[in-house]
């Protein structure tokens, strides 16, 4: 069944990363939907959120694939149970005259920012989940989006255990993966 | 391969027991490059030189190691291909920026499928013209990210020697593979201190060499339970050099063995358990096998498509284990019952005290019942013109099957696979992930090189010797005994053979004219010999073991021989087909 993974990858910061996980991906037919790269909590690696939708099987070769990079540490296929996803949105809003009161009411409603305003728009930051963001966005394009900017999603898994360095995590049925 | 890199681990008081170091020494990054090579052992690297490494080749007279200058940098690769295969070592190669670069894509790529351990360094342009178009300046590191397991642009001298430690490292440790080291001009040129690393590795890459104990007690509750049971031997047991370790389990557990084209030689060919090549050109009572096995022991092995034909169709009544020292190759191609991810060697040491000494007896006298009978007969026949297979047989004899064989791509390679009878995997030496035609003289040449004491044959076509036959100049200029026979059919003949089988006798651009291979060689300045009549083949043999230097034998065949048996493209192995008169007697089918 196709259904949508949640991969996060971290990765040692070194030149070409980026470059080394994408070509990865197009070579082995992975069709990644998002990807986001940021630092994380440990100096020196930075964490990739890949979005990739694909058969479980293909998923798992995917992540063992990566693996084989050398700058990959560890891939963590976070069930879409566990997972809080977000992204972050900055719009540019048409807001003139009596407009502009009921722009930032409905900003209100999805716990968005004003960031800037002039006076015939307003630049507007919304976070939250995909859905959540879309329904923002659907409103907000009553008023006429001038610009938009949307990251890709970043991930983390609920509970206590962070997805830090390791070795292979969810890949496979995990028998093979580590000695007794 | 057993990786324990003895540098890995080594203990601490030995590096600090060394002298207190003297003030260090200051060399340029070319006399860096050149030391780190030596460091490792290398005995011979293959190479060509150009305008970015002039600064290297100006240090190379002073280095330890013996430089080998190849006609076209594709075949300095190829070279430390042949050399890796037949020492077990790490095959070296250098080459310039730009085309000298992009020339060793192919043999790159060659490697990498083959899981070959090689170091390529390439010059590079000065770094203050990178990414402005710099005369003879490619991106070398984005264009073989694809074939390397890893590649390095080296920005300062003193990365140099750690660099290049890692490097050879990575290439031979876990799943070997090639590493491209680039190295701009002026890195050549600034100097630095010098030491060599004592130590590598990274967090990040850790290969799994120590299987888990649990599956393989799972992976031999399935061969004790098993009744009919089939090993089949890949190329991981000879980069282990678990050779030793695969025969006496192989010998415990009593089961048959076949053998992908790499795993050839895992165990000798003529031992009573051994039944030969699987796949496409695989032998009759091979496939079959595989279609009646209940379980199938896949050691060391990818499941390469010309090996499993339609997967659909593959070992269909068997449960299958697999041992692989790469996770990702578990379950890539084939599903796997049991997973076993570990060094073939440290897998096979375990499981020979986990499995049941047994013999098979019945099934093994199934799988011979299950033989071509007519084709085995009509191998025996020796028609006028020489027959393939009494060429690769009579090679076989003569030399008593010591000798390293290498070979092209093609019907020559198959023909060499189904009847060398290979006794040793580090003497049989083809292309068989990538099947790179031009394959087989200059990893002859990088085999003699680094085994100086082995007789070393090449096998190849007309076609294949034609794209690399500037390398007789090298055989010739280092005076190298290696024997080169071309069987000359006057086509591409793989090709032909496909089109006269699948695509109605449409024989498009398959018949190739060649020079007088005879002239050709003694232009060279080596020995050719012409072989028309199958009572000339064993005396030309033995007539080019006895002569100094390269020996060109020349054998003309039956422009109509095919392969067989040959399982047409996308069938199942279990759709064979057979030479219309060699075709097993009908009850058998």
């Amino acid at each position: 069944m196709q259904r949508s993974h949640t991969l996060v990858v971290l990765v040692e910061d070194q030149p070409g990363v980026l470059n080394r996980v994408v070509s990865l991906m197009r070579r082995r037919h992975f069709n990644i939907d998002s990807i986001t790269v940021g630092h994380s909590e440990q100096p020196g690696l930075s964490r990739m959120t890949l979005i990739v939708t694909g058969e479980d099987n293909e998923v798992e070769q995917a992540g063992k694939q990566l693996y084989k990079l050398l700058e990959v540490v560890k891939v963590t296929d976070i069930p879409a149970e566990d997972a809080i996803t977000r992204e972050l949105v900055i719009v540019k809003v048409a807001a003139k005259g009596p407009q502009r009161a009921e722009v930032i009411q409905i900003a209100e409603i999805y716990s968005a920012r004003i960031l800037d305003a002039t006076p015939n728009t307003l630049m507007i930051q919304a976070t939250g989940s995909e859905d959540h963001i879309d329904s923002f966005l659907a409103m907000m394009k009553v008023f006429g989006i001038r610009e938009m900017a949307r990251s890709g999603k970043i991930a983390m898994s609920r509970g206590s255990m962070p997805a830090k360095q390791g070795r292979i995590d969810r890949i496979g049925d995990g028998s093979y993966a580590v000695a007794d | 391969m057993v990786v324990a890199d003895p540098t890995m681990d080594e203990p601490r008081t030995q590096a600090t027991a060394e002298a207190p170091q003297a003030a260090q020494e200051v060399l340029s990054g070319a006399r860096i490059t050149c030391r780190s090579i030596d460091a490792e052992g290398v005995k011979t690297v293959f190479g060509y030189p150009g305008g970015a490494v002039i600064p290297l080749y100006d240090a190379i007279p002073a280095a330890s190691f013996k430089h080998v200058l190849v006609r076209f940098e594709q075949w300095a690769a190829l070279a430390a291909v042949g050399y890796a295969r037949a020492t077990g070592d790490v095959g070296v190669c250098i080459a310039t920026s730009g085309p000298g670069a992009t020339n060793l894509v192919t043999a790159l790529a060659d490697a990498f499928l083959d899981s070959v351990p090689i170091v390529a360094i390439t010059g590079q342009v000065n770094q203050s013209l990178i990414g402005r178009d710099g005369f003879q300046e490619v991106d070398i590191t984005g264009i073989t990210l694809p074939v390397t397991k890893h590649n390095y642009l080296v920005r300062r001298p003193e990365d140099i020697a750690p660099t290049i430690k890692e490097a050879f490292y990575l290439a031979r440790s876990g799943r070997p593979g090639p590493v491209l080291v680039d190295i701009p001009k002026d890195v050549f040129l600034a100097s630095a201190p010098f030491t060599y690393p004592t130590k590598t590795g990274r967090k990040s890459y850790q290969p799994n060499l120590v299987p888990n104990m649990r599956q393989v007690r799972l992976a031999a509750n399935a061969i004790n339970s098993a009744k009919k049971p089939v090993i089949m031997a890949g190329h991981g047991i000879i980069l282990s050099r678990a050779e030793d370790d695969f025969r006496r389990f192989a010998e415990r557990s009593g089961i048959p063995v076949i053998y992908t084209l790499l795993g050839l030689g895992a165990m000798d060919e003529h031992h009573p358990q051994s039944l030969g090549m699987m796949g496409m050109h695989g032998h009759r009572h091979v496939n079959r096998a595989l279609e009646e096995c209940d379980l199938l022991v896949n050691i060391g092995a990818r499941f390469d498509d010309r090996a499993t034909g339609k997967v659909a169709g593959f070992a269909p009544n068997a449960k299958i284990v697999h041992v692989d020292i790469d996770p990702a190759e578990i379950g890539k191609n084939i599903r796997t019952d049991v997973p076993v991810v570990g060094d073939a060697g440290e897998a096979l040491k375990l499981l020979v005290n986990e499995v049941d000494q047994r013999d098979h007896a019945s099934w093994m006298a199934w799988i011979q019942s299950e033989r071509n009978v007519a084709l085995e007969r009509a191998l025996d026949d020796i028609p006028e013109t020489p027959e393939p297979y009494a060429i690769i047989k009579a090679i076989a004899d003569v030399t008593d099957r010591e000798a390293i064989v290498t070979t092209d791509v093609g019907q020559h390679q198959m023909w060499s696979a189904q009847y060398l009878g290979i006794k040793h995997g580090m003497r049989w030496i083809t292309s068989g992930g990538l099947g790179t035609m031009g394959f087989g003289l200059p990893s002859a040449i990088g085999a003699k090189m680094g085994r100086p004491d082995l007789e070393v044959w090449a096998v190849i076509g007309d076609g294949g010797f034609q794209m690399s036959s500037s390398e007789m100049a090298t055989a010739v200029q280092e005076r190298l005994d290696i024997n080169i026979a071309v069987i000359n059919n006057g086509h591409l003949g793989m090709v032909r053979q496909w089109q006269d089988l699948f695509q109605n006798r449409n024989y498009s651009e398959v018949a190739i004219s060649s020079p007088d291979f005879v002239k050709l060689a003694e232009a060279y300045g080596a020995t050719g010999i012409r072989v028309t009549k199958s009572d000339e083949i064993v005396p030309a043999i033995e007539r080019a073991r006895s002569i100094k230097g390269p020996v060109l034998v020349e054998f003309v065949i039956d422009p109509e021989a095919n392969v067989y048996p040959i399982v047409p493209p996308g069938a199942s192995n279990s759709e064979m087909m057979h030479h219309p008169q060699w075709v097993p007697a009908e009850e058998d089918l």
